[in-house]
């Protein structure tokens, strides 16, 4: 049996009343991952002997009926660093990393006793939409191993739509959580910016870099959601706004009623899958019948938003690697002269072939003579996207649209065409840029891979869009479908 | 030909905190390699700083003490570069908006004084160090996030000579704020050159070349000196002067080429997208402006123009906030301020060299000086034995209770001088004969064997006119 096809609620009372004991779920979880991870490759390593230590731990203490998440095992994108446990961003430049120091979401996980049981895949530094990126592994759709998870995040969505752990961490530069839980099927939230710690992220993208929880439900999204967002003292830019209690306002099914919402044109417009519309548009219905008001909107400069991302990102990331020198850790280049060599060959040889473009790019965009053209251009257009964006939240309560203009793609299909691969995210990216919470929550089929419905909220304003999410899953049965391993849905 | 000189000086200043500017770890010296470093400083993967206080405000203090405007919206930028010691492969500085910008600090050169502007000031961290040794390099990343502040000069500076004295009046302003050690031997300050020379009339600045390895003012007067001839010749002869890096020579007071700059660096300079932008409040602003010192212009002024002192006198005592400020407690205490002045020039300061600490690390107290000088100044010591009482002071002994124990008391009683004078004279024949055959030298051997019957406590002054009322009976 799975248990994960129950959500964390049960679980929790499962544990609880001892019915399953956190060794025997943690035990369970890591029977599953390799019976099915040869066919996912979700995972790029486990965490076996710690997370049963752990686990016999928390049993025998036994399990804090106030401690929601306490024996639940959950996976961790291995862009978050793990003391003690290998941490690769799926880069050959960090291959044998073992960091010496935990993120503050890991240890705020740890807090809360959920059972960390290992680290998913990831397109290369999070840079990528289809983990084809992974210096280790392709991870593959959990509905279809012919088709990408999506990415970056796609090892984190892959291991939860295919029940080997009912939550993981993803991060979200440009869509990294909400496109792979959209392609998967399952929930992802992108948090605002300063929501959630970055301490112990491994830098991409810094003033657009959120860790977001993925899971198959929207309660328990809010749920985990609760558990590692709040001001870090190691983390300026994150927010000391007060974190609800996000999953305890989540009992009314009904609550979007009065609830107007904006539906961009621009989200349904030329390039989106014409199942993709009809799904949002079904959605706009069904918000529509349980009593909001769903308006036609504009975010008129959206369009410049993938190009003004691939500079700002670009170029952040481009500074961000560099301290990947070979020199204190990581990979080094062996047969050097000298340490132009040392940086040369290590960072060559170490890095992929997207990140290496992505750094070109960066570089370029910053070097004197093209920085205002490029990077100040870049910003500038930034502060515009953030503008529409603000002037349709000022009477709307969210935004809804698509995650991605396509369901999953095939492996191999886009991969040698970074500026379609660079499309995906045209409906993504702009969240990103202005900072807000995005939402990614399943919303129908086509040809049988899920589609996945965007809710882009206010800034700190989480909460109306995992209200608007539940209200959304317990009229629709979306949710409720998983795909069969093995065999094509 | 006449020419004109032209010199930048970009000055780093290490500030006294405890911390580092974007991490927890301690700023401390001598401690073993990497032992004063942590995940921040090794600019490990998914780390982020975090701004200390203490240093925004330590820059503010500066511009404050600077004359300069304080920028009140600003933020960090990243210096990208690879080096070993850097190693996040960019500095945390200030490019955009640094934290202070148009200042001036007001130069004396052979009387003539001159306002010597600064275009900016920012804060930034320091970078690690390398160090080689046959066929392995090491990096050392405890001075890696140690604050710092640079001030960077406007092209005023028209001679080697006000180079030195604007150095001296920023190390001197920046010592009275207290935020650093301003140190050159110790590295806490430092000092990049850079000179160019033109003709006079010539719009155009000439090319400019830098210097490095001038460690203290001294070799950057003299390597300025050096190198402003150097390029006068070049050009007297028909040459181009190079855009090049140089290196002081100490031995020979010559420079020395080190490279030949091509084109400019690009640093990539962008916004520090981990750290918030600084907002700087009014009431921040006016809270530090309260608390500064009265700066070493301001005292000098009063030094030479309320307590009569040279303004040579003005100069040395307020070469440190720390000698300044225990002249004013000492004179406060009532010490005649001359002789005040010239004790801290004069046995404080070699007492100091002696031992090769700073005043505030002695046992000397405002209150001990003070009351040795006024020791004197009543005549209860003469100066001679102030020598003694000087000794005990800096152990920390009180200087009238000190005087007392040891019977330091100097003796102006003629009544009970006049018996000793009398022994002396009838012990000493000879010298009363020399005396009367007009030999002066033999009132000085007389006043001696009085002294030495009084063990140096009779006064000399009232020795002498008891001596020669008896000898000129």
């Amino acid at each position: 049996m799975n248990y994960f096809d129950k959500d964390l609620a049960s679980l929790h009372a499962d544990l609880v009343a001892k019915k399953l004991s956190a060794k025997e779920l943690t035990q369970a979880t890591f029977d599953n991952i390799k019976a099915t991870d040869p066919k996912i490759d979700a995972f790029l390593n486990l965490n076996e002997d710690a997370a049963l230590d752990q686990a016999a731990k928390i049993d025998a203490e036994g399990i804090n009926a106030d401690q929601p998440l306490a024996g639940i095992p959950m996976g961790l994108k291995d862009n978050i660093v793990t003391k003690g446990l290998t941490t690769t961003a799926a880069s050959k430049i960090l291959a044998n990393f073992k960091p010496v120091y935990d993120a503050t979401v890991a240890e705020k996980l740890a807090d809360a006793q959920m059972i960390n049981v290992g680290k998913t895949n990831l397109d290369e530094f999070a840079m990528g939409g289809s983990t084809e990126n992974s210096a280790f592994k392709t991870t593959k759709n959990a509905w279809d191993q012919t088709k990408v998870p999506g990415g970056s995040s796609g090892g984190s969505a892959a291991a939860v739509a295919s029940g080997q752990v009912p939550v993981t961490l993803g991060s979200d530069t440009g869509g990294s959580i909400r496109q792979p839980a959209a392609f998967n099927g399952i929930v992802g939230m992108k948090p605002t910016y300063g929501r959630v710690s970055r301490w112990g992220l491994i830098a991409f993208g810094s003033s657009l870099d959120q860790i977001g929880p993925m899971t198959r439900g929207v309660k328990d999204n809010a749920t985990v959601l609760s558990a590692i967002a709040g001001h870090d003292d190691h983390d300026l830019t994150s927010s000391t706004q007060a974190v609800p209690n996000f999953a305890a306002d989540l009992n009314d099914a009904t609550s979007v009623k009065g609830m107007r919402i904006g539906l961009p044109k621009e989200f349904l417009a030329e390039g989106v899958n014409e199942d993709v519309k009809a799904a949002i548009l079904a959605a706009a219905d069904t918000y529509r019948k349980l009593g909001a008001t769903v308006d036609e909107v504009s975010l008129p400069h959206n369009k410049y938003g993938v190009a003004a991302y691939y500079i700002i990102a670009s170029s952040e990331a481009s500074s961000n690697l560099q301290r990947f020198d070979g020199i204190r850790y990581g990979y080094r280049a062996d047969d050097v002269k000298n340490l132009e060599d040392v940086y040369v060959k290590s960072r060559s040889e170490g890095f992929g072939e997207e990140v290496k473009r992505r750094i070109m790019l960066g570089t370029f965009s910053l070097s004197a003579g093209f920085y205002d053209a490029y990077f100040i251009k870049a910003a500038k257009v930034r502060t515009v996207i953030i503008n529409d964006f603000k002037a349709v939240l000022k009477d709307h309560d969210f935004i809804m649209g698509p995650v991605a203009p396509t369901t999953a793609f095939g492996i191999g299909d886009e991969i040698k065409d970074p500026i379609t691969m660079y499309m995906n995210d045209v409906l993504t990216i702009p969240v990103n840029l202005a900072g807000l919470p995005g939402l990614s929550l399943p919303a129908g089929f086509s040809n049988n891979l899920p589609v996945g419905m965007q809710l882009i909220g206010r800034p700190f304003d989480e909460s109306t869009l995992y209200k608007a999410g539940y209200a959304f899953e317990q009229n629709t049965d979306f949710h409720l479908q998983v795909p069969t391993l093995g065999g094509q849905n | 030909m006449n020419f004109e000189t032209t010199i930048g000086l970009e000055v780093h200043i290490e500030l006294k905190t405890h911390s580092k500017i974007f991490s927890p770890s301690p700023v401390a010296y001598g401690a073993d390699p990497n032992a004063n470093t942590n995940v921040i400083d090794w600019g490990y993967p998914g780390v982020l700083p975090t701004t200390n206080k203490g240093v925004v405000a330590d820059g503010i203090i500066a511009a404050l003490a600077l004359h300069a405007t304080v920028e009140q919206h600003t933020h960090f930028d990243r210096k990208n570069y690879f080096y070993p010691d850097n190693p996040k492969a960019y500095q945390i500085t200030q490019s955009d908006k640094p934290i202070g910008h148009d200042g001036w600090v007001e130069v004396d050169v052979d009387g003539v004084k001159k306002k010597i502007g600064i275009s900016e000031m920012h804060i930034e961290e320091d970078a690690g160090k390398n160090t080689h040794e046959r066929d392995h390099s090491y990096v050392d990343l405890n001075r890696q996030g140690t604050p710092l502040i640079e001030i960077v000069s406007k092209p005023d500076i028209a001679s080697p000579a006000e180079a030195y004295a604007y150095l001296e009046a920023l190390r001197q302003r920046i010592q009275f704020t207290g935020i650093s050690d301003v140190k050159m031997e110790e590295g806490s300050m430092r000092v990049d050159v850079n000179i160019s020379v033109r003709p006079v009339g010539q719009e155009k600045f000439g090319t400019k070349t830098e210097l490095k390895n001038l460690n203290s003012f001294n070799y950057v007067q003299r390597g300025l000196e050096y190198e402003e001839k150097r390029q006068q010749q070049v050009l007297m002869s028909g040459g181009a002067v190079q855009q090049e890096t140089r290196r002081f020579d100490e031995k020979t007071g010559e420079t020395i080429l080190m490279r030949v700059k091509a084109g400019s660096d690009d640093y990539r300079y962008f916004p520090e997208p981990d750290l918030p932008a600084l907002n700087i409040s009014d009431d921040w602003i006016k809270e530090l402006d309260a608390a500064m010192p009265e700066m070493p212009t301001k005292r000098r002024e009063r030094y030479v123009n309320e307590l009569g002192l040279t303004d040579y006198d003005a100069m040395v005592i307020t070469q440190t906030k720390e000698m300044s400020d225990f002249f004013d407690a000492t004179v406060a205490l009532k010490a005649d301020p001359k002789m005040a002045a010239n004790y801290l020039q004069g046995d404080v300061n070699a007492y100091l060299n002696e031992k090769q600490v700073d005043l505030q690390a002695t046992k000397l107290t405002p209150a001990n000086l003070a009351g040795m000088i006024n020791l004197i100044s009543d005549g209860t010591i003469s100066s001679k034995m102030a020598k003694k009482v000087f000794k005990a002071i800096t152990d920390g002994e009180e200087p009238k209770a000190y005087v007392e124990a040891h019977g330091l008391v100097q003796l102006s009683d003629p009544a009970k001088l006049q018996p000793i004078i009398d022994d002396v004279l009838s012990a000493n024949p000879q010298s009363i004969e020399d005396f009367n055959n007009g030999k002066k030298r033999a009132v000085g051997f007389l006043v001696g064997q009085i002294m030495k019957q009084t063990h140096g406590q009779a006064n000399p002054q009232v020795v002498n006119k008891l001596l020669m009322t008896a000898l000129q009976q």
